[in-house]
């Protein structure tokens, strides 16, 4: 219970940023849609043109819809000279917009063309001008039937915003993706519980002015009304202006918990430096690059395998020296990126199997693999199968697995914990590794670059010295061996420590908290 | 309500209305004195209902020229034009969302004039009680919402009144009574009216003149006392018969008791 009042602790912020997403989602796709209800009522083959269009929208799923707008803002952006925000707010408003439209112009469209022809009728001919007839007489008529739209848009922009936490919108899908990838499910039902309990608010409230305008009960309507703007008014307290707010510092995590624990190691470094800092959790590898390409995020921990494959299109397998040393030129001077160096370990994709699994069948390299692929099961990370390492390292080995899935990381070890999979993508940072007594496999035909843990910096927080020298010392510090207990401190079932604490935890073990007062 | 001077002559001249290949209104042209009740009588596709329209351009003519009073009817807009012109049709169309009061004054608000008691005494002119007013039309009979109907036309004061089947769906009783008080009404206020309906009897009995229309084409043209006497040629007999044959069975029954 008190790891789901910690976890309810998280609500209130994330409700705000939430709730201000839909509302002005639903806001954005009432002004936009309330002039289409009107035009496509009066003329037929514009609605079959609208309400395709809106239906078509419908079948994208959200999560594909977000991330559609990742790209589509960044050439946007790229268009005009830059300046246009590919994350965050605009690409989760924009998307979830185009899902409030559906029900609200079917809604209103259906209702306008439904209404009986001899009150139209009536209206036209007591000499009622458009706009007289569109105040007087249809939007009343209509109210009751838009305002069910306007309700069901309403719950499904609650819903779709929890999505919006991949394309780096703080939502309480926050709490859902970082619960779900760190198995912490206080966290994750504090979060589906407020994201439901939101939408059922909003619905129950708007469900009252519905029957207020459909029974006239004009006090109803605007009691439920004045409730509702009062209840979004508190609810976006915690976003109103602070006093003392200056410089913010955003600090990118992909979706996995070493990411979640090196954010905020990161954070609180900046913190004592006196920055205030804001997460953008849960990124996906591909969009979190272009974030700092395009200044959305300020500092983030990537992989050098997986910038130099990824972003460079590299499929050379270079010493680890080499390559970290060809990524920071390359990205200084392509993007002005600053790579102030490796934390000083790897989390390198490494195939490992159950080590008695591995052990009874002789397998110790990708090589003896290769010859006993066709009888084994594959289970991958989400991106792996898709991603040029997997390319790689099918040109050197000639693996043909029984099958292949692919999993969220979490997921992955389970899969092999009860046989589902038999050989997976793991990483070699990850605690389980340890935990789960698995073997990793030797890579003898170096197929598979290194993955050191390399810090990277914005071009415009490259400008500001005193935040590179708050970060510089954190390069080295921490050992593999460290970073693999943290995870598993993160990772594991039973006694788990949130990313916080494990990061705390880190600071601690690698006296991350002396060389800065020391100095 | 004061007497009106009365109400304004109408002139139709070469209107015609097609529908694509379908020819509804075929060349008509149609003088209508001031103050005059006018029926215009055919059977169902005759045209006749899409004649009354063009007068308060609810239809758009596809050729030809309407004034009232001399002045062209395009010569304003639509919703101003339909300010001045009473409009009663059959399937009434009160406002739902709004209360009797409200439905009748609907036209004096929208043209940003005072309403000021004149709800009542519209409902007196069309013998509802005054605690109508506060009802909801869901409330009313057909007939009660027909008056409510004629009432709310004659709100503006117009000087012409357009009725298209205005008694249509009510029960032969409730539209006895009502076609005798718009008829009243007609007279004492001086309003020019041109009533659309299939009813030839309601035509004879309640108008100065009766026009029949065949085929978008006006075929007969006559004071009823004419059309009664045979002079309104073949089509007219042909509708004047009904009546006239029902009444006679009527008066063979009532011997034969």
């Amino acid at each position: 219970m008190s790891a789901f009042l910690e976890a309810m602790g998280r609500v209130p912020d994330l409700l705000a940023a939430h709730l201000l997403v839909a509302a002005s989602a639903l806001v954005l796709g009432l002004v936009i849609s309330l002039p289409l209800v009107v035009w496509s009522a009066r003329h037929p083959g514009l609605a079959r043109v609208t309400l395709g269009f809106a239906s078509l929208i419908q079948t994208i799923p959200s999560l594909a819809l977000l991330a559609l707008f990742y790209p589509l803002l960044l050439s946007l952006s790229a268009l005009v000279g830059g300046g246009v925000p590919a994350l965050g707010f605009l690409p989760s408003l924009l998307a979830l917009t185009l899902y409030a439209l559906l029900p609200i112009l079917r809604n209103g469209i259906t209702g306008l063309n439904g209404l009986d022809p001899a009150v139209i009728e009536a209206a036209d001919g007591v000499g009622m001008t458009a706009g007289q007839k569109l105040r007087l007489v249809e939007a009343p008529l209509v109210a009751p039937v838009l305002m069910a739209g306007i309700r069901t848009a309403a719950v499904w922009t609650i819903g779709a915003a929890t999505l919006s936490t991949t394309v780096g919108q703080p939502s309480l899908g926050d709490m859902i993706f970082a619960g779900l990838q760190t198995q912490n499910w206080a966290l994750v039902l504090a979060g589906c519980l407020s994201a439901a309990g939101l939408a059922l608010a909003v619905d129950a409230l708007l469900g009252m002015i519905e029957h207020g305008i459909r029974h006239r009960r004009r006090a109803q309507v605007w009691i439920a009304a004045a409730v509702l703007a009062q209840g979004v008014g508190i609810a976006l307290a915690p976003l109103w202006p602070r006093a003392g707010d200056d410089k913010v510092i955003t600090i990118g995590a992909k979706g996995f918990s070493e990411q979640f624990i090196l954010a905020r190691l990161i954070g609180h470094r900046l913190e004592r430096a006196g920055y205030t800092v804001r997460y953008r959790e849960g990124l996906g590898s591909a969009v979190v690059f272009g974030a700092l390409k395009s200044n959305d995020i300020d500092v983030y921990v990537d992989y050098s395998g997986t910038v130099w494959a990824n972003e460079m299109r590299r499929s050379d397998v270079p010493t680890r020296a080499a390559m970290l040393s060809q990524i920071g030129a390359w990205s200084q001077q392509k993007f002005g990126i600053t790579q102030l160096g490796s934390l000083g370990f790897e989390n390198a994709y490494a195939f490992a199997m159950r080590g008695d699994d591995a052990a009874r069948r002789g397998i110790v390299s990708l090589d003896d693999l290769a010859a006993a692929a066709p009888s084994l099961n594959f289970a991958a990370d989400l991106e792996f199968l898709e991603r040029p390492e997997w390319a790689a390292v099918k040109r050197a080995y000639p693996l043909r697995f029984k099958s292949a899935h692919a999993y969220a990381p979490t997921f992955m070890y389970r899969a092999l914990d009860s046989r589902q999979g038999d050989v997976i993508s793991a990483f070699s940072s990850d605690g389980r590794i340890a935990a789960q007594k698995l073997t990793v496999l030797t890579d003898p035909r170096r197929a598979i670059p290194s993955y050191d843990a390399i810090l990277l910096v914005s071009r415009t927080a490259s400008r500001d010295q005193k935040l590179t020298d708050a970060l510089t010392p954190l390069v080295g510090q921490i050992s593999v061996a460290a970073m693999r207990e943290a995870n598993y401190m993160v990772d594991r079932d039973r006694n788990k420590a949130t990313p916080e604490q494990a990061a705390r935890w880190l600071e601690q073990k690698a006296r991350l908290n002396r060389p800065l007062e020391a100095r | 309500m004061q007497i009106q001077s009365p109400g304004p002559s109408v002139a139709l001249a070469g209107v015609t209305k097609s529908y694509g290949e379908t020819v509804a209104v075929d060349d008509v042209s149609l003088e209508i004195a001031g103050g005059s009740f006018v029926a215009l009588v055919g059977a169902s596709g005759s045209g006749k209902s899409t004649l009354l329209k063009t007068i308060n351009r609810l239809v758009e003519p596809t050729s030809g020229r309407i004034a009232i009073g001399g002045e062209d009817v395009t010569a304003a807009e639509p919703h101003a034009l339909r300010r001045r012109i009473g409009y009663v049709f059959q399937n009434i169309g009160l406002f739902p969302h709004m209360n009797v009061a409200e439905n009748i004054v609907i036209g004096l608000r929208i043209a940003g004039t005072s309403a000021n008691g004149r709800a009542a005494e519209l409902l007196e002119l069309v013998d509802l009680p005054a605690a109508f007013a506060t009802r909801m039309p869901d409330a009313l009979s057909g007939g009660q919402r027909q008056r409510v109907g004629v009432a709310r036309a004659l709100a503006t004061a117009p000087g012409l009144m357009l009725m298209d089947e205005p008694f249509g769906a009510l029960d032969p009783v409730t539209r006895d009574q009502l076609g005798v008080r718009v008829r009243e009404l007609h007279d004492r206020l001086g309003l020019t009216t041109i009533m659309v309906t299939h009813d030839m009897a309601e035509a004879l009995l309640l108008a100065d003149r009766v026009l029949v229309m065949e085929r978008g084409r006006i075929v007969a043209d006559a004071v009823p006392r004419a059309l009664l006497a045979g002079d309104g040629g073949a089509a007219a007999d042909a509708l004047v018969a009904v009546p006239r044959e029902q009444a006679r069975r009527l008066q063979a029954l009532e011997r034969g008791q």
